[in-house]
């Protein structure tokens, strides 16, 4: 058996409402299959594997909507590459969506 | 009878309240004059009174006297008089500081009062920024607090901002953000920016040495993700700890004081306790308003920059004819022939339907409007009522017929097969409270 038939896991963490889109559920751990994971094609898994409702107020094109920050273990995905950023085994994925309220 | 008097005692009283009160006001503030000119200035420009009064804080090796000098020379801008705006407000005048702007449009309305602890049931109906400035005042005479009862706007944000420090961004609506964003950065002002809905609170600061809210979010969100505490419902502890917090960062940018949140952002999870500080991404070389060559040199129109309206309050949609639609007075017609040959559909939440709701209505939440289950369960029910009635009618209420006219549209789309009438009831329950049955609570 190589590792890499043993895929990798991640946590993704939803916030700021986005949760509401996936099930309400704030957190979900996941096992992807293969090692070759960047976050552009997590988006992708995510609306088909994870995304309850209204794929349109998680997605615009082929990247996140605006007002939806993409964080990598609490740093910012602009400062990795955004989309192009590669995962690995044990990251943290968080999606916020922004509040406006007060 | 009984209540016609019972009525006049009670606007009898509340001017007796009222001139009472102003009189207090007017006595309360000949103490405070009096009190001010016994009081023995040090030559480092605090008085003996305030040195008593801040004396806890100027202990602080990072305050002592030199920051509480600051702290009085200094002035700060609240934007918007909300769950934010009021704990930020009470935090920065007890603290001294030696001028505090407000700007809110509103009025105190009761639904305000389980977070906005700035005012008092007794407050209701007066402006926002008055009723703050008044209890503001009352916890520290010495503060000089600047009321605004306006709307702050692209004529008249730059001309405000530019008397103050530091900003705070307590505002409850996208296009004010970004128009306040804009005006920090041309006036070149620090802007401590909170948000809140439900359990959950934003806090950044912007414009100090690091990025503007642009940098981070050049597009605006599309207005139909946006929620607003009036729709979402909002926690009073929740929005209040960003207040409070947005008061301590404003506070450290006065001070002079390292570590000021510039460049990150924090989280706060009220229903799992929970902070979270994340690192923001730096600058934009290309923002169009801080950036290297900024294509902004002015403010714009942020209402349609935005798509949405510079306030939370709900527009009045307009999206079905006339002939989709049924006013409160013809349903309660209907109902009283029957409620069998139609089928009732409430679309508010589940929390707002158990606050009140009609006897025949059904609960569907409309974000739920289009799940097949939900989808079934209307086909079922509607062909029943064929059967037996030949004809079917489908009903569709929410709180203030906005949301029941969006069901309405998706439901002509599901049933467009079938020739079933759709309507929504014009108003929602607000309308049934007001023309139909009084004792339905309005919220
Ligand atoms: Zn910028």
């Amino acid at each position: 058996m190589s590792i890499e038939s043993n895929g990798i896991s991640v946590i993704i963490e939803l916030g700021g409402g986005a949760e509401l889109l996936f099930d309400k559920k704030k957190k979900h751990s996941v096992n992807l299959p293969g090692n070759d994971w960047t976050i552009q094609k997590l988006l992708f898994w995510m609306k088909d594997n994870l995304l309850k409702e209204r794929p349109e107020l998680f997605m615009q094109d082929d990247t996140v909507r605006p007002g939806i920050l993409v964080l990598v273990n609490d740093t910012d995905w602009e400062l990795l590459g955004e989309g192009n950023y590669k995962i690995n085994s044990g990251d943290t994925i968080m999606f916020i969506s922004t509040l406006h309220g007060g | 009878m009984s209540v016609i008097i019972r009525k006049m005692d009670e606007k009898e009283l509340m001017n007796q309240i009222t001139e009472l009160r102003e009189l207090l006001r007017i006595k309360e503030a000949q103490l405070v004059a009096l009190r001010r000119e016994k009081q023995i200035l040090q030559d480092y420009g605090l008085s003996n009174g305030e040195i008593l009064r801040y004396s806890r804080q100027i202990f602080l090796p990072e305050i002592g006297i030199k920051g509480q000098i600051k702290l009085k020379n200094s002035s700060i801008l609240i934007v918007g008089a909300g769950g934010l705006g009021c704990p930020a407000a009470l935090y920065l005048a007890s603290a001294g500081a030696g001028q505090i702007g407000i700007i809110d449009y509103d009025d105190v309305e009761i639904n305000n009062l389980h977070r906005q602890l700035l005012y008092a049931e007794t407050q209701i109906g007066t402006p926002k920024v008055n009723a703050a400035a008044e209890n503001l005042n009352r916890l520290n005479s010495d503060v000089k607090v600047i009321p605004y009862k306006i709307q702050l706007d692209s004529s008249n944000a730059l001309n405000i901002i530019k008397s103050y420090d530091v900003v705070i961004d307590a505002t409850d609506n996208v296009a004010t953000r970004y128009l306040l964003n804009d005006a920090c950065v041309l006036s070149n002002k620090p802007l401590v920016s909170g948000s809140a809905l439900k359990f959950e609170g934003h806090l950044s600061v912007f414009n100090y040495n690091g990025p503007c809210y642009r940098c981070i979010f050049p597009k605006p969100p599309p207005p139909e993700t946006v929620t607003n505490c009036g729709d979402g419902g909002v926690f009073g502890p929740a929005v209040g700890t960003i207040g409070v917090l947005q008061a301590l960062e404003a506070l450290k940018i006065v001070l002079d004081l390292p570590h000021v949140l510039s460049g990150q952002l924090l989280l706060f999870d009220g229903l799992e306790t929970k902070f979270r500080k994340i690192n923001l991404r730096g600058k934009n070389r290309n923002c169009a308003i801080c950036g290297e060559h900024p294509t902004l040199h002015k403010l714009i129109d942020y209402e349609q920059f935005c798509g949405a309206k510079a306030n939370d309050k709900e527009p009045k949609l307009n999206l079905l004819k006339n002939e989709d639609r049924i006013s409160v007075e013809e349903y309660n017609t209907t109902l009283k022939l029957g409620t069998e040959a139609h089928l009732l559909i409430d679309v508010r939440s589940a929390e707002e339907f158990d606050i009140c709701h009609l006897k025949n209505s059904i609960n569907i939440p409309l974000r739920n409007i289009n799940n097949n289950e939900k989808v079934t369960l209307i086909r079922n029910r509607i062909q029943e009522i064929q059967k037996q009635h030949n004809d079917a009618s489908l009903y569709v209420i929410c709180r203030r017929g906005n949301d029941s006219q969006k069901a309405v549209k998706n439901l002509q789309e599901t049933f467009k097969e079938s020739n079933i009438e759709i309507k929504d009831v014009i108003g929602g329950i607000h309308a049934w409270s007001k023309k139909i049955d009084s004792t339905f609570p309005v919220y």
